[in-house]
């Protein structure tokens, strides 16, 4: 799916919890997943602070998209 | 570590005022096998019925499958859930009622519980076509949380098999096989002129409704260890999870793992079969990496010179698989890895999910997106309720009379990635 | 009985027109047998007959592709072929690249079987081997002999829609189309012998031999965020409760749009995942977790990004074969390029 929309020039953060599966379909601007069950957040730290680590990746995601990448990065730092 | 397992075949199962085996036919008292089931009280109801090869029967939705055996020597089965964890695990002498099978049954609890066709042209992919089954149908209490009535089916399904098993304990078997496997170092010199041959056994862990359970531990909790063969013919492992029913290495499945039973085949005549490398298959990065670092240097560490490597299910798991491929080459060790494939219902799509350029040996176990028609059945064991639902289904898959099409995915067992199927694919 | 009608295409040079130079020979048909048609014909049974000959030269066919394409249907169609036959192309890249093209879209707009030939390294084979049987050739038409013993019997068995065994019985190029059969022996002894084979450096020869995914280059960045509009997908089948698509559980085959106009947040009420391979149970509760709209509603009303587009797209990634994927990311891009999205956030769980 990455791809098929990429190739329209559109750029796609992919936020996913495997990465390895995610650099293999060939995903571009990567962002690590929390864990399979629950991607954006962390519920078993309680409500509000799942909350506030998916803001941070959501904030993280925009950042991937507004940088240039020249070949498949993995974004893991909230260096903004 | 030695263990004698005697085998007595049964080809019939009949209900009786007694539960006992004789003349290779299992007598099975219905009320104290619903009496059994029923002391949880999260249960409700439970109905025995009896399925065999041939009969135009369908069992459906199926949980866990499971052989009855039980420990002559001393311990007890299915050690730490509904046995006694003691040091008989894998040894000592076990005795197993070959060619019937416990299979439980009842409402959905995920997407995940899938068929046993008894006859026609489904039974030709599902091992449970060719045993003959008691099928142990459970209702739970209305409104019981899912993980509470995962635990009630699975824990159901063990009992009655172990219940069984006691009938065999004094059974004199029709064959006795024996298998040994010796502590590392001696193992590993009593045939130095063999490869020293590993099997890396991944287990299905991937939260509710996807875990296995080794001696009572949930498998999503362990680090990757060691063991010796013959503990998982005692029942060390078992099969809590609910992955795709093509995938699901039952219960049964783990008692006659094919990847152990095929190495003592070949041990001390062109292999030297070392033992198990155990681990699983997390839904976290971290415990991915964590892991497969941990399974290599385990077979670093056991001096292997080539493992097998299995995996249960598809999708995430297969970056499980590959890691391990990958670490485990790196380490000079030869990897063979035996899985089954998902290309797409016109089998022109990718296999598997990952792959990485160390998995040059690969053994398939066939695709589970082709398409059958299954015919209609005379008797329904369970409920046709949720075919649609099920994986492998879709909407609209299920005709008036019963009859349906489906993905073999639905299939108990039909392309079970540890090889103990004939089936597989090739390129066309 | 009437006999099986063959339209064969060839290039301009087996057309014996011309080589290099002829290169630009603008596409015609001719009734009848041509150059490399009379060795093919001599194999075939008498029921079989090529009628035409279709020609068009290979630059030609190149830079005008669509065009090309229509007019050789056209001319086709005329003589109802029962079977289509294109080439053998060999090592001719160009050739071999229209040979695929032409018979692909007989296959799909005349509805007939088609075959082909050429050489493996022949860029033709890589572009068409999952959609035609492309028979193996040598490099050059020195081969032919040895390439109408394979493409002859297939001829007739796709004229009579008899069944096509697989590629090293039959002599095409692997098509990479996966298919069940039962071996003699259960996977875990395969296993064991393949092992045994790698172990003592003997060759073996594994059943799925490694795929090489493609690459799409990296997209340019978004220049100003403050006025992007974004887009949500996921493939962590988040769909409206009661899954009004239907979209399978494993192995989907569609995917779904759902508004998220004037949402400040999904609810556990209103949506929900039918996604079969993984826990559920904190999504269902909170599908936040996969499409994470309440922080984006903020995110948007903070002013981070322009706006967010109000619907979602979402599949079940499990098992979901990746040709599947392709097509659903593709229709998606097209709609998201029509509605000018700037940028997508995909979430995969």
């Amino acid at each position: 799916m990455v791809k098929g929309i990429e190739k329209y020039g559109i750029p796609v953060v992919h936020m996913a919890t495997v990465v390895p599966i995610s650099l293999t379909i060939g995903a571009n601007r990567i962002i690590p997943g929390v864990g399979i069950p629950y991607p954006l957040g962390d519920p078993t730290q309680g409500e509000v602070d799942s909350k506030k680590i998916r803001r941070r990746m959501v904030k993280r995601a925009l950042k991937a998209l507004q940088t240039p990448v020249a070949e498949q990065t993995v974004f893991e730092k909230d260096d903004f | 570590m030695k263990l004698e397992l005697g085998k007595i075949k049964i080809d019939d199962i009949q209900f009786s005022e007694k539960t006992y085996v004789e003349n290779h036919v299992l007598y099975v008292n219905k009320e104290e096998v619903e009496k059994l089931v029923l002391e949880d009280d999260k249960l409700v109801s439970c109905k025995l019925d009896i399925a065999k090869p041939g009969e135009s029967t369908r069992i459906t939705p199926v949980k866990d499958v499971i052989e009855p055996r039980v420990k002559v020597s001393g311990g007890e089965i299915f050690p730490g859930v509904t046995g006694k964890v003691s040091p008989a695990v894998g040894e000592g002498r076990t005795h197993a009622l070959e060619g019937c099978c416990v299979v439980t049954v009842g409402r959905i609890v995920g997407f995940q519980e899938g068929v046993i066709d008894m006859s026609g042209v489904a039974a030709d992919y599902c091992p449970f076509s060719k045993t003959v089954n008691l099928c142990v149908v459970i209702e739970p209490q209305e409104g019981l949380e899912t993980h509470v009535y995962e635990r009630a089916g699975r824990l159901a399904g063990l009992k009655v098999a172990a219940y069984l098993g006691e009938t065999a304990r004094n059974l004199e078997p029709d064959v006795l096989e024996v298998y040994e496997t010796k502590p590392l170092f001696e193992q590993a010199a009593m045939y130095p002129d063999l490869p020293k041959v590993g099997y890396i056994h991944m287990l299905q862990s991937q939260g509710l409704l996807h875990d296995t359970y080794y001696y009572g531990v949930d498998a999503k909790q362990i680090v990757p260890t060691f063991m010796y063969p013959t503990e998982i013919m005692d029942g060390a492992i078992i099969s809590g999870n609910c992955v795709a029913p093509c995938d699901k290495v039952t219960t049964f499945h783990h008692l006659h793992n094919p990847v152990i039973e095929d190495c003592y085949k070949h041990h001390g005549k062109d292999i030297n079969f070392m033992g198990v490398i155990l681990t699983n298959e997390n839904v976290f990065l971290a415990d991915k990496e964590r892991h497969s670092d941990m399974v290599a240097k385990l077979a670093e560490y056991m001096g292997l010179d080539g493992v097998l490597i299995t995996e249960e299910g598809y999708g995430n798991p297969d970056t499980d698989l590959m890691m391990n491929c990958k670490k485990v080459e790196r380490k000079g060790v030869k990897v063979v890895l035996i899985t089954d494939e998902f290309p797409g219902k016109d089998g022109k799509s990718q296999s598997l999910a990952d792959v990485c350029e160390e998995a040059t040996a690969l053994a398939s176990c066939g695709q589970g997106n082709m398409t059958l028609q299954f015919p209609v059945m005379k008797k329904i064991i369970g409920t046709m309720d949720y075919i649609e639902d099920q994986i492998g289904g879709w909407a609209g898959c299920v005709n008036p009379d019963g009859s349906f099409e489906a993905e073999i995915q639905i299939i108990i067992a039909s392309t079970i990635a540890n090889g103990y199927n004939c089936l597989a694919a090739r390129g066309y | 009985m009437a006999k099986y009608r063959i339209v064969h295409y060839v290039n301009q040079f087996f057309a014996g027109i011309g080589g290099e130079e002829k290169a630009d020979h603008k596409p015609e048909i001719r009734e009848g047998i041509l150059g490399p048609g009379v060795a093919i014909k001599a194999n075939l049974s008498d029921d079989f007959e090529i009628v035409a000959t279709a020609i068009c030269g290979d630059n030609y066919y190149g830079e005008n592709l669509d065009e090309a394409t229509d007019t050789l249907i056209e001319m086709i169609k005329k003589y109802k072929p029962d079977v289509f036959v294109a080439g053998p192309a060999f090592n001719a890249g160009r050739y071999g690249v229209a040979c695929g093209t032409i018979a692909k879209a007989v296959e799909e707009r005349l509805q007939i079987p088609v075959i082909t030939a050429a050489y493996a390294e022949n860029p033709g084979v890589d572009m068409f081997r999952k959609d035609l049987i492309i028979v193996k050739t040598g490099d050059s038409a020195a081969s032919m002999k040895k390439v109408v013993k394979s493409l002859c019997p297939l001829i007739e068995k796709l004229a009579k829609h008899e069944e096509v065994l697989g590629p090293e019985i039959e002599g095409y190029h692997e098509r990479g189309i996966r298919v069940n059969y039962f071996a003699d022996e259960r996977g875990s002894e395969r296993a064991i012998k393949m092992l045994v084979k790698k172990l003592k450096g003997e060759e073996f020869e594994t059943d799925l031999p490694m795929p090489k995914f493609d690459r799409v280059a990296p997209a340019k960045p978004v220049e100003n965020m403050k006025k992007a509009k974004i887009a949500v997908v996921t493939s962590g089948g988040i769909v409206p409760t009661g899954n009004p698509d239907h979209i399978e559980s494993s192995n989907a085959t569609k995917y779904g749009a759902y508004s998220i106009e004037g949402m400040q947040k999904l609810s556990p009420d209103d949506f929900t995942t039918i996604h079969g391979g993984y826990d559920r149970q904190f999504v269902m509760e909170n599908p936040n977790l996969v499409v994470p709209l309440d922080v984006l509603r903020e995110l948007e009303k903070e002013g981070e990004f322009g706006e967010l587009y109000n619907t979602f797209f979402a599949t079940t990634g499990t098992g979901t074969a990746t040709g599947s994927a392709a097509k659903f990311g593709d229709a998606i891009g097209k709609t998201l390029i029509d509605d000018h999205v700037d940028a997508v956030i995909l979430v995969s769980t």
